[in-house]
Formats: structure tokens, C-alpha cells, sequence
């Protein structure tokens, strides 16, 4: 009975519950977005690690994060020295600078033959390798982002690119140049930010990983599978305190949106109120139909945002290719969770006040 | 049988304390009909809600069955309203949103469906004559049928007390008199002891046992 008088009340006033449900499909809108684009970004990043072929990394012991880097402090001879290591069948350095310009780019210096040697190569789908110090080759999406076709210019570090090719996505990075011509410009002469090791035989990985850093302990060396691990949510603090503060933005936009909300349909319902009291509803009563309808307005608006999160994240890589948005499954419980904490800390005062109301003053309400 | 003895509530209206019931006393037996006439602010309404329960006595005794208002919380007074007490209001009071058969089913739910006997309610729905309009919404109700909703409401749960404040104040004079009838009928079939507030003294001393009558928050002599 109380849930059918909750649905009439709901139904009564459809635009407060229109704007209701909204504010709490905006909320969880948000929630699984930046959720989603943080982790989109990651995989993705990961997905291209994975791409090189290759089953160790190394990185300078400068090197903090697992995502992005813009520095080389790896000597070139390292490569030369892992190469003629028993264990390691082939070796790839480059050099890598994340850019944020009007989006986080992150250019890498390759050395094509050693490269496409261990990863397979990549898969031109217009256009070719490099042939001149200032070629640049870009994967499909960054190419359909920036509007990019070959022998167009790609202006980096000032500097005028021609683009020679277009890749399939997926390999290490979504620029390439040739790492001299990086090392050039960026004065890293010599230097690698990155160097990859593919291994004869790619179970000993995790023995060759240990025996690597006993013997280099200035090195950080990770098997691919494990920095591919650290590349998640967990392992990035700043990125964790960011979601925090957006997932706590949209609490307090469902808060405030639910408590006006749910107090101005207590003002309006006082005589209600007041009629509920006469019959004999208690306080705990009173209280839980307006938890019940506030319950099913989040749950609404929950619904809403699931399905608003599917739309911005089509609407998002549609207009900007190199995002990726990952909704997750799991995020949809998160999230729902965080709104109905929300609303129901929300309605708690309108629900108490509701449940004071003086029967006489209520029913004497006009 | 409800008793009250030197009832004084007062209430604050703004900074200013209002001095509703002045020490009223008065007996009902059980199954009484008695009408309570009175000029507008001489307390009718202020002793009604006294005595279901809505607002503690300030002062003095009003015992139901034998228990003390006076003496009870807020949970006490809310269950007594559910079990024991059933109003009809002049504005009907029917909530807006749900069916006539709704708003039954309401009070019916609040009170936990402890007296509901559903002969005893076909009985109370042949008397009032709203079988066919129980689906309908108040809106689409006459403020006749509304009124009857109201009274079918408030006996559902077969409360010994039905306290009615001023149930034909909205009427025209046929539905009045047609909700007065229902009243007394009601009161002589199932014997439910009945305090109604009226402004008109020709129904009172038609429908009721007894006229009680009241100025300035006192009882006088007819």
C-alpha cells in the first residue's frame, strides 16, 4: 500500500521527479564517465604495451609513473649489452615525451627495424615507414582525431613532420618518429626512455625479471604482464584523488538535488501528512515513505545514468577518437551505491521534519 | 465510555499562549451519538482533537476505556489512533493521489489490518452506497461521495470512537442530510460511540442522543 502511494506521489508530480531522476542520472553520468575514461585510458595504454611483442621492460630508476614519462636517462649501450644476453632473442629502445597539448599525446622515437622486428611490424593502412629525420607515422586514431592523411604536415616541437604512413592502432604508441631525430631535437643524445626485451623462451620470464634486477639493481625491470598490472586505478594516486573529488562533487549534486527535492514535496504534501497522522502513522512510518519514494527516484535516476553513461561514451569517442571509455560493470554498482547514499542522506531531513509535523498544524495546512 | 474530567489545553500561536479549553468535563457512554455545538473558536474543534488522540491535554484527565491520555507519549496516542479512534473531517481529507478504495486500504494498512472484517466493512459500504465509486480518485468524486469515502475510511478499522468535525461544513443540504443519516445509522448498526462537532442545532438534536454545547472553552447549559 505505502509503495502504491509512493509511485502516485512520484507520478503526481512528474516534472520535480523528471528533474530529480535527472539530477541523479547526471550524478551517476559523471561517476561512470570519469571512472570509465580513466580506466578506457589506461587498458588502452596497456593494450598498446602489450602490442610490442615484448616480454621485459626497462626503465630508467628515475621513471616514477607508470603512465607517461618524458625523459631518457637509459644509455644507448644498453641495448647492445641485453642483446647479447643468452636469454634475450631481440631488443628495442625508445624514447618517449608525453605532451599535454589540447590533449595528453605521447610521442615515441622508434628505430623501425629493430621495432617492427620484435612486435611484427606495423600495419600501414595508407603510406609507409619513415624516409626523411622529420617523417611521422600516426595509428589510425590519432590520424582520424586530427583530421591527419599521408603527406600532410604534423607540427611537433615546433617543428614541421610529414606524415608517411597510418598504422593499425594497438603497437606501443599512437606517434611515431625516428628516435635520432628525437634524440636530436630533445638533446637525449645517446639516451632511451624505454627498453624492451622479447626472451627465447618467454616462460623464464619471471627468472630472467629476477636475475635482471639482482644484477642491475639502478634499473627498474618489470616483466610486461606485471607493468601492465601497475597500469590500473589502484596504482595512480593522483588519478585516484581526481575521481575522488569528481565522484565527491556528484554526491553532493545528488545531496542537494534530493533534499530540495524531497523538502519541497513534504512542504506541498503537509496536509498529507497531516491525514497519515490521523489514521494513526507513526513517525517511522511517516519517515519511510519518504525514504521509499526518495529510494525510488535514485533508483530511477540510477537506470537513467547507466544509460546516459552509454551515450556520453559514444558522443566522447566519437568526437575524440584517442578517448576511451571503459564502462565498467562493477562501477555501476559503485556508483549506484555512492547515489543512493547520496539521496538518502538527502532525505534524512526532510524525512525527519515530515515526520514532526504537528497533525493539527498539518491538517489545518493550506 | 470516554471521560473527561477539568480538561485545559492550551497551545501557542505566535508568542501569544491561547487558552483553548478552559476545565470542560463530560461523559460518554459507549455508543453514544452526542453533538457538540458551538461558535466558531468556543473549543470544538481543539476538545475533538483532544480526544482522539492528536494533541496531549494540557491539564486534567480524558480517559478512553479506561486509559489516560493525559499519561500517554506520542506512540501511545498514534496507536490509539489507529486502533481505537476514527475522524471525518469537514475538507474530507481523502489523500489526493490514491483511490477511494486506496484511501480505505490505507487506513486499513496503517492500522495493521488488526480489526478489518470484511463483512463487517460490505455492511458499512451498503449503508454509504459507494461500491461503484471506489475506483475512482477524489478528484472525480462528488463532495458527497467524497465524505462517504472519508466515513468508510474511518470505520474501517471498527474504531469504538468516531469523531467527526464538522462532516457536512462542505456539504450542500441534500448531501448533508444524507451524510447526517448515514451517521445515525451507522452509530445505531454497529454502536460505536460517536462525538460529531456541528454548526447546526436543528441536525444535532435530529441525528444525536445528546447536544453538548460550548462557549469560550467551557461547557454550558443548553
Amino acid at each position: 500500500m505505502v509503495n502504491r502511494l509512493v509511485w502516485q506521489n512520484v507520478l503526481h508530480r512528474p516534472v520535480r521527479t523528471l528533474l530529480s531522476v535527472v539530477a541523479v542520472g547526471v550524478e551517476i553520468t559523471l561517476i561512470l564517465t570519469v571512472v570509465g575514461l580513466s580506466k578506457g585510458m589506461l587498458e588502452e595504454s596497456a593494450r598498446r604495451t602489450r602490442g610490442v611483442g615484448a616480454h621485459i621492460l626497462i626503465r630508467p630508476s628515475t621513471a616514477q609513473a607508470a603512465m607517461g614519462m618524458s625523459s631518457a636517462d637509459l644509455s644507448e649501450k644498453l641495448v647492445g649489452y641485453f642483446a647479447s644476453l643468452p636469454e634475450v632473442d631481440k631488443v628495442a629502445g625508445t624514447t618517449v615525451q608525453t605532451q599535454l597539448t589540447a590533449s595528453l599525446r605521447t610521442i615515441t622515437g622508434v628505430d623501425l627495424e629493430s621495432f617492427s622486428r620484435m612486435s611484427g611490424g606495423l600495419k600501414y593502412l595508407s603510406g609507409g615507414p619513415f624516409e626523411q629525420p622529420f617523417d611521422a607515422v600516426v595509428d589510425e586514431v590519432y590520424a582520424r582525431q586530427n583530421k591527419l592523411r599521408v603527406g600532410q604536415p604534423l607540427e611537433l616541437w615546433n617543428r614541421t613532420f610529414r606524415v608517411t604512413g597510418i598504422v593499425e592502432p594497438g603497437k606501443l604508441s599512437r606517434v611515431f618518429v625516428p628516435i635520432a631525430t628525437m634524440q636530436d631535437l630533445m638533446g637525449w643524445k645517446g639516451k632511451l626512455s624505454q627498453i624492451y626485451l622479447q626472451l627465447r623462451r618467454p616462460a623464464e620470464t619471471d627468472g630472467v625479471v629476477a636475475d635482471l634486477q639482482r644484477r642491475h639493481p639502478g634499473l627498474n625491470i618489470y616483466s610486461v604482464e606485471e607493468f601492465t598490472s601497475l597500469i590500473s586505478l589502484n596504482n595512480l594516486d593522483s588519478l585516484k584523488i581526481f575521481i575522488r573529488v569528481v565522484v565527491g562533487l556528484a554526491v553532493v549534486i545528488g545531496f542537494l538535488v534530493v533534499m530540495l527535492s524531497m523538502y519541497t514535496a513534504i512542504l506541498e504534501r503537509t496536509r498529507e501528512i497531516g491525514i497519515l497522522k490521523s489514521l494513526g502513522a507513526s513517525q517511522l512510518y511517516i519517515v519511510g515513505i519518504v525514504i521509499r519514494e526518495t529510494l525510488l527516484l535514485a533508483l530511477l535516476g540510477i537506470g537513467l545514468g547507466i544509460l546516459l553513461s552509454f551515450g556520453v561514451k559514444a558522443a566522447i569517442e566519437r568526437t575524440f577518437p584517442i578517448l576511451v571509455v571503459s564502462l565498467d560493470r562493477e562501477w555501476w554498482g559503485w556508483a549506484g551505491l555512492i547515489a543512493v547514499g547520496g539521496a538518502l542522506l538527502g532525505a534524512l531531513y526532510p524525512a525527519a521534519r515530515a515526520a514532526r509535523q504537528d497533525p493539527i498544524a498539518a491538517l489545518a495546512y493550506e | 465510555m470516554i471521560e473527561i474530567r477539568d480538561l485545559v489545553k492550551t497551545y501557542r500561536l505566535g508568542r501569544v499562549e491561547v487558552l483553548a479549553l478552559r476545565g470542560v468535563s463530560l461523559s460518554i457512554q459507549p455508543g453514544e451519538f452526542v453533538a457538540l455545538v458551538g461558535p466558531s473558536g468556543s473549543g470544538k474543534s481543539t476538545l475533538l482533537h483532544v480526544v482522539g488522540g492528536l494533541t496531549p491535554p494540557t491539564a486534567g484527565q480524558v480517559r478512553i476505556d479506561g486509559l489516560d491520555l493525559a499519561a500517554m507519549g506520542d506512540a501511545a496516542r498514534t496507536r490509539l489512533r489507529q486502533r481505537t479512534i476514527g475522524f471525518v473531517f469537514q475538507k474530507f481529507n481523502l489523500l489526493p493521489t490514491l483511490t477511494a478504495a486506496e484511501n480505505i486500504a490505507m487506513a486499513r494498512h496503517i492500522a495493521g489490518h488488526r480489526n478489518y472484517d470484511r463483512a463487517h466493512f460490505d455492511q458499512i459500504l451498503g449503508v454509504l452506497g459507494i461500491g461503484d465509486r471506489l475506483g475512482h480518485k477524489p478528484f472525480a468524486l462528488s463532495g458527497g461521495e467524497q465524505q462517504r469515502v472519508a466515513i468508510a475510511r474511518a470505520l474501517a478499522n471498527q474504531p469504538k470512537i468516531l469523531l467527526a468535525d464538522e462532516p457536512t461544513g462542505n456539504l450542500d443540504t441534500e448531501n448533508s442530510q444524507a451524510v447526517l443519516e448515514i451517521l445515525k445509522d451507522l452509530n445505531r448498526r454497529l454502536g460505536q460511540t460517536t462525538l460529531m462537532i456541528t454548526h447546526n442545532p436543528e441536525a444535532a438534536d435530529w441525528c444525536a442522543h445528546r447536544t453538548v454545547r460550548m462557549r469560550d472553552g467551557r461547557l454550558v447549559d443548553p
